[in-house]
């Protein structure tokens, strides 16, 4: 970011996360995706006469698990409220939300910074509530379709202290409880399905001003890249602003991915006043320590603990071990790799070095590797015992992404296998020498540097495949005969 | 032709079991009845002929076989306050004229299990909001005793159909006095269960936490047969309680020896026309005899349930009714020009003054500002409300008094006063604030006109206030009363 160190930011996120139930909140219908318009829709989606909604224990205990999971205090005795609004993809005109008291409370986050230090990100709350339907503008000549097989879809809305300073920070805060989620198998995180969405609550201030700035609102972010690019841009915004002279208003705003700007939907003024009050066809939530626990006794392994076990049990860097946890396959991964190849340090380097960078190039998950675990460990043993160089181990890899077979089968079939035969690379080293004598006698004058060149030229004569080590030993044989 | 109309459900069934009439016959006998008798009362909403005439030649075959229970064959109407699948279901407005429901309500449900037939949809207040039926889009309904009067609301439909004996019985659903209080003018029989004991499923929402469904017939026998059928536990409403449903006929029988009566002194103070209340004092007098102890009692907060009312269940309405927006079904504005057109047309054009009205005091009630002088406020008061009941059920059994402050008020008297329409529910109110079950029993005439003794009793004691009320019935027969245009 580019705005001088003169202003301070404040940042907090709403995140909306949908919950992996097999039916809606508050009625029996499906919440699967992709279905036709308004066929996952019942009589209680489509708020008929008479209908009554009837919660879906399984929401809570998801609830109560994500709770768990960021150290929160769980409601023990939680109200569903109305919120009072009318738009016509919410069939009731009004949402049943969670206002005063949420089933989770007070809990927190932790995020890695750039710098290696670890930042506490404080959870105000987290709510149960229903989703609205989605309107389709465009398609009807001057008409809206409205689709309602998202109404009533069962979300968290995880809202979180104003705790982060940067774009960035955001970011990593996202992406942690996105990890989260995922590992607790709460929500599957699609975002491009809207599973996983937020609103970012922006604003600046000049640095050492106590008071907060005014705040921005942005509204349905739904991928990380558009949380960094939205909050930059709408930083630079309100410092522009100020430093016109102007004010920041408190409103909402849209962020529009193709122009990279965010404008305004509505200001305080235009705000709905959403008349909450407790919904009287709904029963206060009551649960007792007994179900807490037992739901607490679900609980995998969190990443936050599977990082400090890395970090204890492999020695790994808080850094790489803080990548490999950062979502629950990649951890999985990691630990099978390991397991095979017996050098965690090895396998964590590989891992989110050669591994990482493919499947972020191709902007795949890990799930989808086209390297499973088991073959990868195969590569990093023959890395391990000597049979190739991690120089031609990166070739090998890009042979078996384009499944040309094992590490084996790839080193054999292009006869990769490292050359350790002293006298064979006796011979290659006597050969580079002969070539260049005039480079071989700055070396021997004490011009270091030309060491560097000399294993070059060898190992380039080999192929690569001369084991490098082993070129050293002898070019420093000859040096000093 | 048998006088059918004369008799009660228990006597009907009887008669159906023991083969001497057939559903089918009866069913007729009520259909030819409503139509040559409610153009004066404009009681019924829709009449569903062919519906009730097929669902009555499968009760006989029942019947035939062997397979029925008390109810099968018996006519009754519903309120319109009822979905009621591939039936108009109106609810008295304009708003859902053109609702045909796709589903039943569980109360319907239910009465169809249990081998009722449906004559037709009973008229009512548009969204059961008021007091004396005038407000539906389909007309006033007029008083089978005096047809210059009204008959109550806001089941006032099903008040004087049964009252006129254009049907054996009907449902009726009580937010604030909605059975008992129409009951009481009509001459009739009512139970409003207590709160959960009937499953709102399916029953228009006025005020949920409010709003309970219930019998409106000729006698507590009655009542007792209608809500063995209708009670018990619906996992579609998450209000409706998980508790057996006892046979509420079984303790009707039971002596009342020893009965401890309340009397609340609020209920027999200012605003009680004294003809009413010698007319109470009568009833009270015939317990007394059959060996009840009257108990005088106080019920402090009684005064504040009018006003509590009044923010609650139209804060509540508010919300409910905002689903009519004429988007997915209902009435829609012609040609709107926007979506806030479609809104505010739809909205203004489908609903009546009342409603609008108890839409307005919800939504002031529930602004941001206003919140907690009134809503929060009246929820404070409600228990204390309750809780004045709590501490009379130590001392008594149930609690007696008039269902209301005066007779049958004549068609227009009050409709532009509503404050005075809205004391007409001055002793009925605080039942449903506290959730209780209520009845109206009839106990005699002032000028002509009926007047209904209330009983109140505590939570899930329907079976005593049956018996109860039964026993009186037992004893005296204002309840076999009919007007004499309709005998």
């Amino acid at each position: 970011m580019s705005y001088d160190s003169n202003w301070e930011v404040v940042i907090g996120l709403e995140i909306h996360c949908q919950l992996a139930t097999k039916s809606k909140i508050f009625s029996g219908s499906s919440t699967a995706y992709g279905a036709e318009p308004n066929t996952q829709a019942n009589a209680v989606d489509l708020a008929m006469p008479g209908v009554l909604p009837v919660f879906n224990k399984e929401a809570l205990r998801l609830a109560v698990k994500f709770g768990l999971a960021v150290d929160a205090e769980i409601g023990m005795r939680s109200v569903f409220d109305r919120k009072n609004y009318f738009y016509p993809d919410s069939p009731k005109a009004y949402q049943i939300t969670q206002m005063d008291h949420p089933i989770v409370g007070v809990g927190h986050m932790d995020i890695e910074l750039e710098n290696g230090e670890t930042k506490r990100i404080g959870i105000t709350r987290a709510h149960l509530e229903e989703d609205a339907g989605k309107s389709m503008h465009g398609a009807y000549h001057g008409m809206t379709g409205i689709d309602l097989n998202r109404a009533g879809t069962p979300l968290i809305e995880i809202v979180s202290e104003p705790d982060m300073s940067s774009a960035k920070e955001a970011v990593a805060y996202m992406r942690k409880i996105h990890s989260l989620v995922r590992y607790i198998e709460i929500s599957d995180g699609n975002m491009q399905e809207g599973s996983f969405r937020c609103d970012a609550n922006v604003s600046v201030r000049p640095k050492g001003q106590k008071e907060l700035g005014t705040r921005a609102e942005l509204k349905n972010i739904n991928s990380f890249r558009f949380v960094e690019k939205a909050i930059n841009i709408e930083i630079e915004r309100q410092i522009d602003v100020i430093e016109d002279g102007g004010k920041v208003v408190q409103e909402t705003r849209l962020y529009d991915a193709d122009k990279n700007e965010t404008r305004s939907m509505r200001s305080k003024e235009e705000a709905n006043d959403y008349r909450y009050f407790p919904d009287p066809d709904l029963l206060p939530v009551v649960i007792d320590e007994a179900y807490v626990e037992a739901i607490r006794k679900e609980l995998p392994e969190l990443p936050e603990q599977k990082k400090q076990r890395y970090i204890k049990e492999f020695d790994l860097s808080s850094y790489d071990a803080d990548v490999i946890t950062s979502s629950r396959e990649l951890a999985d991964y990691f630990e099978t790799v390991n397991a095979k190849c017996g050098d965690a340090k090895l396998a964590a380097n590989w891992v989110t070095g050669e591994l990482a960078a493919r499947l972020n190039k191709e902007e795949i998950e890990i799930t989808d590797s086209k390297v499973d675990a088991e073959a990868y460990a195969g590569l990093l043993l023959r890395i391990k015992d000597n049979t190739i160089s991690g120089k031609i181990a990166k070739d090998v890899f890009e042979a078996m992404w384009q499944g040309e077979g094992s590490a084996d089968e790839v080193i054999e079939s292009k006869g990769l296998k490292q050359i350790t035969d002293s006298s064979a690379i006796e011979a290659m080293v006597d050969e580079v020498i002969a070539n260049n004598t005039n480079q071989f006698e700055e070396l021997k004058g004490g011009k270091d540097k030309m060491m560097g060149f000399f294993v070059g030229q060898v190992m380039k004569a080999s192929g690569g495949k001369a084991n490098p080590g082993q070129v050293n030993q002898i070019m420093r044989k000859r040096l000093d005969a | 032709m048998s006088d059918y109309h004369k008799k009660t459900i228990a006597e009907l069934s009887a008669l159906l079991q023991a083969g001497e009439v057939s559903s089918v016959e009866l069913t007729q006998y009520f259909l030819d009845r409503i139509k040559s008798h409610d153009e004066k009362l404009n009681s019924f909403i829709t009449v569903t002929d062919e519906l009730a005439l097929n669902a009555a030649k499968e009760a006989d075959e029942k019947i035939k076989n062997g397979d029925a229970g008390p109810l099968t064959g018996v006519p009754i109407a519903h309120k319109d306050i009822f979905c009621t699948e591939g039936v108009r279901t109106s609810c008295g407005s304009k708003m859902l004229d053109n609702f045909i429901s796709p589903y039943d309500a569980t109360v319907v449900t239910k009465m169809k299990a249990a081998g009722v037939v449906m004559l037709g949809k009973t008229n009512m207040d548009e969204f059961a909001m008021g007091s004396s039926n005038e407000t539906s889009y389909y007309g006033a309904v007029k008083n089978p005793w005096d047809t210059d009067t009204v008959p109550g609301g806001s089941s006032g439909g099903s008040a004087s159909a049964v009252g006129a004996r254009l049907a054996p019985a009907a449902t009726g659903t009580d937010t604030g006095g909605s059975i008992r209080q129409p009951a009481s003018m009509c001459g009739i029989t009512g139970i409003k269960p207590t709160y959960g004991r009937v499953s709102r499923f399916g029953m228009i929402a006025f005020a949920s936490s409010l709003d309970q469904a219930g019998p409106m017939a000729q006698s507590a026998e009655d009542c007792a047969l209608l809500l063995n059928a209708m009670a018990g536990f619906d996992e579609r409403d998450s209000t409706c309680i998980d508790k057996e449903v006892p046979d509420y006929t079984a303790d009707l029988d039971k002596p009342l020896a020893g009965l401890r009566i309340g009397l609340p002194k609020e209920y027999f103070g200012e605003g009680l026309n004294a003809e009413v209340e010698k007319v109470i004092r009568g009833a009270l007098g015939e317990y007394k005899k059959l060996g009840a102890e009257l108990i005088d009692i106080e019920l402090p907060n009684s005064g504040l349930s009018v006003p509590v009312y009044y923010v609650v269940a139209p804060a509540e309405c508010s919300a409910n009714l905002s689903r009519f927006d004429g988007v997915r079904y209902g009435y829609r504005c012609e040609n709107p020009v926007d979506l806030m057109d479609l809104y505010t047309r739809s909205r203004g054009e489908g609903f009546g003054a009342e409603v609008k009205r108890r839409i307005m005091i919800g939504t002031y009630a529930l602004s941001s500002g206003y919140y907690d002088a009134y809503y929060l406020k009246s929820q404070q008061l409600r228990h204390k409300i309750s809780d004045d009941f709590k501490d009379a059920f130590e001392k008594v059994d149930v609690i007696m008094g008039p269902t209301a402050p005066d007779t049958a008020f004549k068609i227009g008297e009050k409709s532009d006063d509503p404050i005075s329409m809205y004391l007409s529910d001055i002793y009925t109110i605080a039942v449903n604030l506290a959730g209780l079950p209520g009845m109206s029993v009839p106990a005699g005439f002032v000028n002509g006109m009926p007047v209904g003794l209330q009983i109140t009793g505590n939570y899930f004691k329907e079976s005593q206030l049956l018996n109860v009320a039964h026993q009186y019935q037992k004893n005296t027969d204002w309840h076999r009363a009919i007007p004499e245009d309709f005998s």
